[in-house]
Formats: structure tokens, C-alpha cells, sequence
């Protein structure tokens, strides 16, 4: 097939806005804030990435997003009404691999239609055209453990976007993959991205991916977690990793997004956080190089 | 190719392993005779001195040997008593077994999947689960009509409990991802149930149901040869495998003792092996890695 002629179905990108949303877990004494007062927008069409310190809250969040779990204040409202659930039209893509092992590959994608009962030909020709577009097109009748680790993330990203979701959630999709495979999995998923014109929300760890995905740079603060700054990454699509790498743009966006990072780790490394010591290290040394 | 060179490998190893298992019984059984040479005369003081019988080797030595039970088995191959005990087993075998799967997996799934049910189901079926089936011998003997029924119900209860514990377990421990991700993408309850929840716990249906039909096994003979092996419990005929074990002892014939033993070996490897063609049929993502 080759490049597929069926276009994306056009859907309306849906916007959020998050205001003065907080979370805490566990009983009144006992309770532990993590997630305060945290504002921000996930803007219509674009892609918003946050990055964060690992186990800041990001997760809780994307529960939030997702309708899982209800903020204990403030509100999260897509298009003006407010989230009271899970629901199609804000879909997470998980951590780890959430693909049924009993079905295969295509079975896993046709899952959202085939539940709702929407399994139209149309329907099948958007998978066909997925499926090709993340390259797993003889990869069909394959149950996800015979998938390699990459293939499991692209197959996830087909079956979520067959739902014609307006808003997809990534929660740390590529975590774990090799450096080679996560780079391959940035360039898949850029295009989809670029195509679809959706809205988007990418929760990452890793800056490099940050910035060469994002339209928008949310980097949170450490536990509890609140919005630290929003840098425009705007450096034009489509985007190559070559040309990200070269850039100066994109460059000068990465070490202004390490220094805020890095105020960030020292905050809570002189509050004890031993993974902060990690970033502070890794931080002083790269600095040291250049 | 590489994996029929392993079959053919992991054969010969079974073939040698149960030649030396024959080889080893008929040497032992047959001490009877070689162990009067006088190179052994060491080996019999020491059994001697432990409180053997010097004649034989302990316990193996007062076995039939291979070759005298494969005569026995040639003796009775040809009865249609013998066959009839097979057929008798294997009937109530999987009378009882299809029964607990079939009331078993729906009662399990409901338990796992509705917390009312769960809350009243479970305490009452925690206090019975630890009653060995046998101990019902008696009393399904008084409920039931038939001492046919009687020993179904028996061999049901061997595997219901174990049917029953695996389901509840296998639903309860899907993963909470596979749930998220259906309800996210517009799933219904019966949706959730049938293509999440039912197929998540069919590798756990098919471990409970392996184990169980190891208890139907077991469960079968003991009360075949406490009931007297069913109402018309006279010569070899109606009584089931279990009953030609008691029959042969009772009646002496120590070959087919061990006659009736291999057989129920080999009719539970089969009802294993015909159990485990099932699981990998219906569950084949756990065949192709």
C-alpha cells in the first residue's frame, strides 16, 4: 500500500482547561497532597507536553484528565463542561502496555468501535490506513506478546486513535524503550500527530522527547505538583530529529527547561529527595562540559 | 527444525525414563530370588537389623513385577468387565467434572464480579470448601437416590472448590489497565464482562479446572471402593476402577491390584492431556510467545 490515500476523519479538537485543581490521597491526618492548585490549558490542535521530576504527581493528574478520579478541588473541563468520567473523547494512552493479550493486533485497534457498535467499513478502512501508518500491517494477527516493545506502543497509539478521540493522553508512552526505538516512536507518532491536527497531551520525563514534540512546554514543579513555567517550543513542523538536534532554537529551549528543572531538583534536594541528587549531579556535570 | 529435534530429544528421555522405572521394579520384585546369593548376605543382615523381612527387599520386593502384572493385564484386556470399570469411571468422572465446570466457572465469575453476591456467597462456601469430599461420602449416600448420583456428586465437589477458588481469583487479579482502557473507549458492563473479564480469566478457568480434574481422580476411586463401587456391586462389572482395585484385593489377585492402578494412571494422563488440547485451543495468546 504505501502511503494510504484515506485521509484522518476531521474532528473537532477538543480544548481543557484545568483551574485550581488539587488532589490529595489517603485520610484526613494522613493525607498527602499531590497535586496544589495547578492551572494550566490544553490548548485545541496543539501538542502540550509536561515534563516534571519523575513521581511528582504527573500520573495523578492524567487520572484526573482521564475521569478515573475526581480532583478534591477545583475544576478540569473539556470544552467548557465539566469531566465527570471516563469517556472516548479523552483517551490515555498508559505507561506500561494496557493492549489485551487475548486479542490480536487488529482486534486490540477495532476494540473502541466494536464496543460502541460502530464497525462500519469506514471504520475498517481508518484501521487499515492506522495500522499502516505505524507500520504493523503484517503484524495483524499477532497477539501483543509476539510484539516487540515498540510495536506494543505504536499498536497502542492505532488503537486509541481509531476512537477519533479530542484529546489524546500519553502517559509516558515510550518509557523504557531503547534510545534507538524511542527515537523511531517520536518520528511515528510526530506524524500522526501532524496529520490528525488533534489535541494532545504528552507527559514525559525525558527532555529531549519534550522538545521535539511539543508545541507547548508545561514543566511542572516537584511534589505537590504545580505548573513551574510554559515555554512555546516554536521551532516549525514538520520536524525531523536531525534538524532538532541542529537547531538552534530547539537548543536554546532545552537549557532554558534544564536550568528550570534544575531550580527545581536543587528545591527539593535541600529538602532530602535523594532522586533530586540524581538530576542535581547529572545537571552540574553537563554543565561543566559546555 | 530446531523444535522437532527437541520432541524427538524430550521422547527418548521419556522412554528411557519409563524403561529404567520398569527395569528397577521388575529387579526389585524379583529379590525374592537374587537376593539369596551370598553377595547379598551384607544387604540382608543390614534389613534384618532394621526389621525387614530378609527374604525380600522392603516394600518393592512384595509388588508384582512388570511381567507378571503386563499377564494379568493380557488376562483381563479381553473382559468386558474390565472395560465396563473404565467406562463406569470415566463416566462419573466427567459427570461430576462437567457439572462443576458448568455450575463452577458462572458461580465463581458472579462472585468476582459483584460484591453483594460476593459478600453472601463466599462465607458459606469458605466454611464447606474445607470438608473433604470424601467426608460427604456418607451423606450424599442419604441425600441422593441413586448410589450412581451419590458418587457424581462426590466427584463434582472434588472439583467445584477448585474450580471456584481460580476464577475468583484469576477475575479479581485482571489487571486494572485492561478495565480503564475498555471503559475509556465506550464499553458497556456486558461488554467489560465478555471480552475483558471472561477471557482474562480463562488461563485461571483452565488451571482450576486441570487441578480439579486431578481431585475428580482421586475423589472417583476412594468412593467407588468405600460405596462398594454402585448398586449392582456384584463381580468386576458396575463398579468402576476404584471397585476392581477393592475386588482384586479382597479377592486376591495382587496383579491386577496394580493392573487397576496403572489404568487409573493412564486414564487420568488422558483426561489431563484431553484437558490441556482444551485450554491451549481456547487460549491461544498463551501459546504463541
Amino acid at each position: 500500500m504505501g502511503e494510504s490515500s484515506i485521509p484522518l476523519p476531521v474532528v473537532a479538537a477538543g480544548e481543557i482547561v484545568v483551574s485550581g485543581v488539587s488532589k490529595s490521597y489517603g485520610a484526613a491526618q494522613l493525607s498527602k497532597e499531590v497535586v496544589r492548585d495547578c492551572t494550566f490549558n490544553i490548548e485545541r490542535g496543539k501538542l502540550t507536553v509536561m515534563i516534571g521530576p519523575s513521581g511528582c504527581g504527573k500520573s495523578s493528574l492524567i487520572r484526573l484528565l482521564a475521569g478515573f478520579e475526581r480532583p478534591s478541588a477545583g475544576t478540569i473541563k473539556i470544552d467548557g463542561e465539566p469531566i465527570t468520567g471516563p469517556s472516548r473523547e479523552r483517551l490515555v494512552v498508559f505507561q506500561e502496555t494496557a493492549l489485551f493479550p487475548w486479542m490480536s493486533t487488529f482486534d486490540n485497534i477495532l476494540y473502541g468501535p466494536r464496543a460502541r457498535g460502530e464497525l462500519t467499513q469506514q471504520t475498517l478502512d481508518f484501521a487499515e490506513f492506522l495500522l499502516n501508518k505505524v507500520g504493523l500491517q503484517e503484524f495483524r494477527r499477532k497477539y501483543p506478546t509476539q510484539l516487540s516493545g515498540g510495536m506494543q506502543r505504536r499498536a497502542e497509539l492505532a488503537r486509541a486513535m481509531i476512537n477519533n478521540p479530542t484529546v489524546m493522553i500519553l502517559d509516558e508512552p515510550f518509557r523504557g524503550l531503547d534510545a534507538m526505538t524511542k527515537e523511531l516512536m517520536w518520528e511515528y507518532y510526530a506524524g500522526l500527530v501532524e496529520e490528525s491536527g488533534r489535541t494532545n497531551f504528552f507527559v514525559t520525563t525525558d527532555i529531549d522527547e519534550a522538545v521535539f514534540l511539543a508545541d507547548r512546554l508545561l514543566i511542572m514543579s516537584n511534589i505537590p505538583t504545580q505548573v513551574r513555567a510554559v515555554l512555546e517550543v516554536d521551532v516549525p513542523r514538520p520536524r525531523r530529529l536531525a534538524d532538532i538536534v541542529a537547531s538552534d532554537r530547539a537548543n536554546e529551549i532545552k537549557t532554558e527547561a534544564l536550568s528550570i528543572l534544575h531550580e527545581e531538583a536543587m528545591k527539593s534536594f535541600s529538602r532530602g529527595s535523594k532522586a533530586a541528587a540524581d538530576f542535581v549531579e547529572a545537571y552540574t556535570r553537563r554543565s561543566a562540559k559546555t | 527444525m530446531s523444535s522437532n529435534k527437541f520432541s524427538a530429544k524430550s521422547a527418548a528421555r521419556g522412554a528411557v525414563s519409563i524403561i529404567l522405572f520398569l527395569l528397577l521394579w521388575e529387579l526389585g520384585s524379583r529379590s525374592r530370588h537374587w537376593i539369596g546369593a551370598d553377595i547379598f548376605t551384607p544387604l540382608r543382615e543390614t534389613l534384618g537389623a532394621l526389621g525387614f523381612k530378609k527374604t525380600y527387599l522392603p516394600w518393592v520386593g512384595a509388588i508384582p513385577a512388570p511381567s507378571e502384572v503386563a499377564a494379568a493385564w493380557a488376562g483381563v484386556i479381553t473382559d468386558a468387565g474390565y472395560w465396563q470399570s473404565w467406562y463406569k469411571s470415566m463416566f462419573r468422572v466427567l459427570a461430576g467434572f462437567t457439572a462443576a465446570m458448568l455450575i463452577g466457572i458462572p458461580f465463581g465469575l458472579l462472585l468476582a464480579v459483584n460484591r453483594t453476591a460476593f459478600g453472601i456467597g463466599f462465607p458459606v462456601f469458605e466454611v464447606l470448601r474445607p470438608i473433604p469430599p470424601l467426608a460427604w461420602v456418607p451423606a450424599s449416600i442419604i441425600f441422593w437416590p441413586t448410589q450412581e448420583m451419590s458418587i457424581a456428586f462426590v466427584t463434582f465437589l472434588g472439583a467445584f472448590y477448585t474450580i471456584v477458588i481460580n476464577v475468583v481469583g484469576g477475575a479479581k487479579s485482571i489487571d486494572q489497565r485492561y478495565f480503564q482502557a475498555a471503559q475509556s473507549m465506550g464499553s458497556s458492563k456486558w461488554d467489560i464482562f465478555r471480552r475483558i473479564i471472561l477471557p482474562g480469566t480463562l488461563p485461571s478457568i483452565m488451571v482450576g479446572s486441570a487441578v480439579g480434574m486431578g481431585i475428580t481422580w482421586e475423589v472417583v476411586v476412594a468412593a467407588e471402593m468405600i460405596s462398594g463401587g454402585g448398586s449392582q456391586a456384584g463381580g468386576t462389572g458396575g463398579g468402576g476402577l476404584g471397585f476392581f482395585i477393592w475386588n482384586s484385593y479382597v479377592g486376591g489377585s495382587y496383579q491386577q491390584i496394580v493392573v487397576g492402578m496403572i489404568s487409573i494412571g493412564v486414564a487420568g494422563f488422558i483426561s489431563s492431556e484431553l484437558l490441556r488440547a482444551l485450554g491451549q485451543y481456547v487460549t491461544p495468546w498463551l501459546r504463541l510467545r
